[in-house]
């Protein structure tokens, strides 16, 4: 379990991260969802004694992580796959970490195994692909047997089978009993690999919440309807107690489905143009959530809710 | 690809992050990148080619018969290439902890191992004895290839005369000291490139241009400044205007603790 109680950390003028309270169960992935600059990668260096908090602890079951013995056995961190000496051998590398923790050195070949790395075990790790710097990360942080990982966007710029084999080994890890926080900036992702989700804008807690819970909450249906008989339409809507908006040539029907709709003005023999389910997807929940929150907006034009602020 | 995960094997009970564990993962991590070979050639192949090299042309100029310089002294003049040398394991000390910030790989070290001081220590540990033992090794190879040369003339030296022992000996100290020098400066500064200019400016480009400096402040200043004082040590000779071998060593080894100290303070104290 990790335990975040008024992480606050400032450099210079910026609050990077202000004021934090969260925990990080076990046996579930906590997603950790936040824009680019919101303060993910800072709050997890703190976790892990990178950097010093300006005010505030953070604890890996119940000890600062300076004061664990052997940290590789109780966490397996992945900041960034590429800060490791490009010049060293994959296992030369992993070899090095396990010493420095009194692990076995045959651990080594297991966590390349697992990893499916085994093959470019004797390579110099600058020659490695990010997908395969990734999984070296990911070896690295399995050497110990942690009980509790902590890894920083381990999917991003990976291709489709790489964010695939990560999203499942990810759910493995859980499954084992183990404490699995994972950072993202994409709610899609995190949609399918969190059962819970700490989402922070700014620094700032935004949401502690389970999955499940977030999607119930952020999602709404919305039916949008045309018709060359609008007005006809809101009347029978209004009169059957549906709650609706105009919106130019449609009307945004709340809470029903097209069989409702389409039904309804069938029986009443309106003619209608066109008809769709219209479903506010987790990214725009999300957006909404941490809109104030972001810290570079892209310029507002046509088309800048469709994209995630970088 | 699989994702199997194999309970693992059992790791009880769990050791620790003790300081001979950090030790044995950083000499792996030590000769584990090539830079590591490539300084260590460099600097046994400057050391013992560049007091050959003297050597053979004080051999030569004393067969022709031209007058030697007064008290000219032949355990020095074998191990001249130290001068050169030292930038190499200069280098090499930068490096050891240098990289580590300019790869990146620090954070990987220290969620690995999160006492600072312990990880600078075991590196230090590891580059002491490295190169400590390859220095002293390097150094009397080179007095005695250097001495068979001078032999020629007539005008060796052996290591019964007296310093000389102390002298050879202490070319594998000035080795081991300026690694040290590098290791300290690369962790107060962090950066290679800077490290290194610094480590060739204080031990190589400065302490010829002190000999302008007037007075006897000057004098103070040039007898105390890096190389100036630790390098008396590879002399047999007490050389005049000059600390004594082993006050001079003192000297320098002070040099390079405090320049530690403070990057060892300040590292503590940074984020990494």
């Amino acid at each position: 379990m990790i335990e975040v109680s008024g992480l606050t950390k400032r450099f210079g003028n910026t609050l990077a991260v202000d004021d934090l309270t969260f925990n990080v169960r076990e046996g579930v992935v906590t997603g950790f969802l936040g824009p680019n600059g919101a303060g993910k990668s800072t709050t997890m260096r703190l976790i892990l004694g990178l950097d010093r908090p300006t005010a505030g602890t953070a604890c890996v079951d119940g000890r600062s992580y300076g004061s664990l013995p052997g940290p590789l056995y109780e966490v397996g961190a992945l900041l960034d796959a590429k800060d490791v000496h490009g010049g060293r051998t994959a296992r030369n590398h992993l070899r090095a970490l396990a010493q420095s923790n009194g692990i076995p050195v045959r651990r080594v070949d297991e966590v390349l195994e697992m990893t499916g790395i085994e093959s470019v075990a004797d390579k110099r790790i600058k020659g490695f692909s990010l997908g395969m710097s990734q999984r070296l990360g990911i070896a690295a942080a399995l050497l110990g047997d942690p009980r509790v990982l902590m890894l920083d966007e381990p999917v991003n710029g990976l291709d489709p089978e790489g964010i695939l084999w990560m999203r499942n080994f990810l759910r493995y890890l859980a499954s084992q009993g183990r404490t699995v926080f994972v950072s993202s900036h994409l709610m899609s992702e995190m949609a399918l690999t969190a059962d819970h989700l700490v989402v922070i804008g700014r620094g700032r807690l935004m949401a502690d919440v389970s999955t499940k819970e977030f999607i119930e909450q952020n999602t709404s249906r919305t039916v949008r309807v045309r018709s060359p008989q609008l007005s006809r339409l809101a009347e029978v809507l209004r009169r059957k107690g549906v709650s609706f908006e105009p919106n130019g040539e449609f009307l945004d029907v709340r809470d029903a489905t097209c069989a409702q709709v389409g039904d309804l003005a069938a029986e009443n023999q309106l003619p209608i143009h066109e008809l769709f389910e219209q479903r506010a997807s987790l990214e725009e929940a999300f957006m909404e959530l941490t809109r104030e929150s972001v810290q570079y907006h892209a310029e507002v034009g046509a088309g800048a809710t469709s994209e995630v602020s970088s | 690809m699989s994702t199997a995960v194999q309970s693992v094997s059992p790791m009880q009970p769990p050791t620790k992050a003790s300081l001979p564990n950090v030790i044995r993962s950083e000499w792996t991590k030590f000769w584990s990148v090539r830079s590591t070979i490539w300084t260590l050639v460099l600097l046994v192949v400057l050391t013992a080619g560049f007091g050959a090299l003297i050597c053979w042309g004080v051999e030569t100029s004393a067969q022709h018969g031209e007058p030697q310089p007064a008290g000219i002294d032949a355990t020095a003049v074998s191990l001249a290439g130290i001068t050169f040398s030292q930038l190499a394991v200069a280098v090499l000390g930068v490096l050891v902890i240098s990289a580590e910030y300019s790869t990146g790989g620090i954070r990987t070290s220290l969620t690995a191992v999160p006492s600072r001081p312990r990880l600078l220590l075991a590196k230090a540990i590891v580059l002491g004895v490295v190169s400590l033992v390859v220095g002293v090794i390097t150094s009397f190879v080179t007095f005695f290839v250097g001495q068979a040369i001078l032999g020629i003339a007539g005008i060796g030296t052996s290591l019964g005369e007296p310093g000389a022992l102390r002298a050879v000996f202490g070319g594998g100290l000035y080795i081991f000291a300026s690694a040290m020098f590098g290791f300290a400066l690369g962790t107060l500064l962090r950066h290679t490139a800077g490290s290194i200019t610094v480590a060739v400016a204080l031990l190589f480009v400065i302490p010829p241009f002190l000999n302008l400096l007037p007075g006897e402040w000057g004098k103070t200043v040039r007898e105390y400044f890096t190389s100036n004082a630790g390098s008396q040590i590879v002399s047999a000779t007490p050389q005049p205007e000059a600390l004594s071998p082993w006050y001079g060593y003192l000297v320098f080894s002070i040099w390079w603790l405090a320049i530690l100290l403070v990057g060892a303070w300040l590292m503590n104290r940074r984020d990494a």
